[in-house]
């Protein structure tokens, strides 16, 4: 029949291949099994037996289960066989209570929109298939969601969990500089919506923040995994908040339009008004570059009056608004347009 | 017969062996630990259709240990619409957790511990420890991938929200949009609370839209619970965050943008339709909006970072916004200040 495909025919095999391989106590040798599972009566010769097997071994393995290659005979330790410790094999016997599966539903579906989707509704089935029903009862809507949109993600995730060097081709904040960079890396975090990877580079001698954005292409695997030790105190968050630089705040006075900048008034510490058109307010601020891009967002409804340095940083982001900007076809002069 | 189907691939196979292989391997315990439970169910848990399932107890009849005889073979019954499984003794365990499984539990665990005002940190807490403890070696790196979970400062607003769909009541919101520079009064019944993109979101049914919306946290102004009935209608469906929490419309307008390299990060954080990098580390990127109030406020914050370059009403509406502004700070430096000079 056209409808049992290759497919179906392959997951028969294997099926009855992992369940021959728990069943026997003692290693199989690769005739044995040849003969107990019956897709393989079917091969057209012995290198044909050959190929698949060894095909279907590494599939196995790939899927995580613990097939060993153990002698058959102690005699003859030439003959290997062939077994699953079915210890090894199976999930340890663990009972959730139907608020700890609540939860663990609850992280399973935080990665909904995320490339461990697959992994996390498997990992929860297989909890479940022991035979506790979950009681999301308690749990009403409350989901913290993680989404990986980084191509860079898989790849970046596994060499940090095997500890494998990789390069890649990155652009550098602020400047934009494209270049390749050879990384050790020690962890991945995801912090204010963005994921980064922690590591040393090993070209700069130094330890690394990278965003997984930021990278482009393949990444590629440079070494073998386990070839480096990452620091037992490392600590990612610490390392990538430090990239934001705390300083002292300063006062602002701002001169904000009746009905607006109402993120502005909501910090401000004083507010005054000027007229029927305008409040005076006054707030802390600590990083001057952030704070004028955040006020020049308002236009013509906010003006800075001090610090000069505010006032100046916000002119000329409204003067480059004015102007033209970078990969612009032509200059806009001022006033042609309006 | 057989011989010649192992050459060449089938068509266009709908699932690997394996993959299909991994859901037979869990599906038993499942099914074993569950006797008698509907097709639809199982279809459900494990994400398949009814028919799937059918299939896959089809193959399950036909596999066992060695010997191939009637005793030998998994028994399976689904004529009912109910299944029954038995003689799978081999496979009645499910398999271990790989390190993609465990990892992702154990983060998303870990991600939910850090939830302000979470009332169920205890079960988090030992969930975790069980989980850590059955897993071994396959979460030993799972300390090294992280969600870091930002509180920031809507604690107050999030214990409310918690409250309001707990007790399933509607809630008067004094919302802040900040695209547009806007203070609104809108009620809205509460879905769900979301962390998402690192900002906690208020979804609900909004009175006033009468559509779903998404409220960040932090930028409610006052919150009250009322003393109504917060069922949203039947309606109403979570928003698909597949693209984030902006979600263009094929009918928005389009807007083309130049970026410089400074200014690339929008590409990231926008939903962008189409991406020209440029030779300096600049792009030309196309994205749809609805609403351009809040690009304006994009372009003047960028400043000479970032162009449009169509349409034409907003290269207009940028530019005017950007000269009112200047002039009033022409005004109060006086007839010496120069303030279009800059570095």
């Amino acid at each position: 029949m056209s409808t049992k495909s290759n497919a179906a025919d392959k997951t028969e095999r294997l099926l009855n291949l992992v369940i021959c391989l728990l069943y026997t106590r003692r290693p199989l040798p690769k005739a044995k099994i040849r003969d107990a599972v019956p897709q393989y009566g079917t091969s057209a010769s012995d290198e044909a037996f050959d190929r698949m097997f060894e095909r279907d071994k590494d599939e196995l393995r790939e899927l995580g289960i613990p097939l060993v290659t153990e002698p058959y005979d102690v005699l003859f330790d030439d003959e290997p066989g062939y077994r699953i410790d079915r210890r090894e094999y199976a999930l340890p016997e663990i009972s959730f209570t139907a608020d700890e599966l609540a939860v663990l539903g609850l992280a399973s579906r935080a990665w909904t929109q995320a490339s461990l989707a697959g992994p996390a509704a498997q990992a929860l089935r297989k909890l479940e298939a022991a035979g506790v029903e979950r009681d999301d009862s308690s749990l009403i809507g409350i989901v913290p969601m993680v989404r990986t949109v980084e191509p860079a993600f898989d790849a970046v995730k596994d060499a940090v969990l095997q500890h494998t060097p990789v390069a890649f081709t990155y652009r550098t904040a602020g400047t934009g500089e494209v270049s390749t960079r050879h990384v050790q890396p020690w962890a991945i975090a995801s912090w204010h919506g963005h994921w980064y990877l922690t590591g040393f580079d090993t070209a700069k001698d130094a330890p690394r923040v990278f965003r997984l954005a930021r990278i482009e292409g393949e990444v590629a695997v440079e070494g073998k995994p386990g070839s480096y030790e990452v620091p037992v105190d490392h600590q990612p968050k610490s390392m990538i908040s430090t990239v934001a630089v705390d300083r002292a705040p300063q006062l602002a006075t701002l001169k904000v339009r009746v009905g607006a900048g109402h993120s502005l008034r909501r910090q401000a510490t004083t507010v005054e008004a000027v007229d029927d058109n305008w409040s005076l307010i006054a707030l802390d601020f600590t990083d001057t570059e952030a704070f004028a891009e955040e006020i020049a967002s308002f236009g013509p409804d906010v003006v800075v009056k001090d610090p000069t340095e505010l006032r100046e940083s916000v002119i000329r982001r409204l003067s480059g608004a004015l102007g033209s900007g970078p990969g612009s076809p032509g200059r806009i002069t001022e006033g042609e347009r309006i | 017969m057989s011989t010649k189907r192992q050459s060449g691939r089938s068509g266009q196979p709908s699932e690997s062996a394996t993959t299909r292989l991994s859901r037979l391997l869990t599906m038993v315990p499942w099914l074993l630990n569950r006797q008698g439970v509907e097709i639809d169910e199982a279809a459900r848990e494990f994400a398949v259709t009814p028919a799937q399932v059918e299939a896959d107890l089809a193959l399950l009849f036909l596999c066992g240990t060695p010997g191939g005889y009637h005793g030998d073979l998994i028994e399976a019954e689904w004529e009912s619409g109910r299944v029954f499984l038995g003689n799978a003794d081999t496979i009645n365990r499910p398999l271990r957790l790989g390190v993609d499984e465990a990892l992702a539990l154990i983060v998303g665990l870990r991600a939910l511990a850090a939830v302000p005002g979470i009332g169920e940190r205890d079960a988090v807490v030992r969930a975790l420890a069980k989980l850590e403890a059955a897993t071994g070696s396959a979460s030993a790196g799972a300390s090294r991938v992280q969600v870091l979970i930002d509180e920031g400062t809507s604690r107050e607003a999030m214990a409310m929200a918690q409250e309001a769909l707990a007790a399933r009541r509607r809630v008067h919101l004094r919302y802040l949009v900040p695209g547009r520079d806007e203070s609104t009064e809108r009620d809205v019944d509460p879905m769900r609370v979301i962390s998402f993109d690192a900002h906690w979101y208020l979804e609900g049914w909004c009175h006033r839209a009468e559509d779903v919306r998404l409220f960040r946290l932090d930028r409610i102004e006052a919150l009250a619970i009322l003393d109504e009935d917060g069922t949203p209608p039947a309606t109403a469906e979570p928003r698909d965050l597949d693209s984030g929490v902006f979600t263009p419309h094929a009918d928005d307008q389009l807007v083309r943008l130049a970026l410089g390299p400074g200014a690339v990060w929008v590409s990231d954080y926008y939903p962008v339709e189409g991406i020209d990098r440029t030779p300096d580390g600049g792009a030309v990127i196309d994205l749809r909006t609805a609403d351009t109030a809040w690009l304006r406020r994009l372009m003047w914050r960028l400043g000479s970072q970032a162009t449009v370059l169509e349409p034409v009403d907003l290269v207009r509406e940028v530019h005017l916004g950007a000269r009112v502004a200047l002039e009033a700070y022409a005004e109060s430096v006086g007839p010496t200040g120069s303030p279009l000079a800059s570095g």
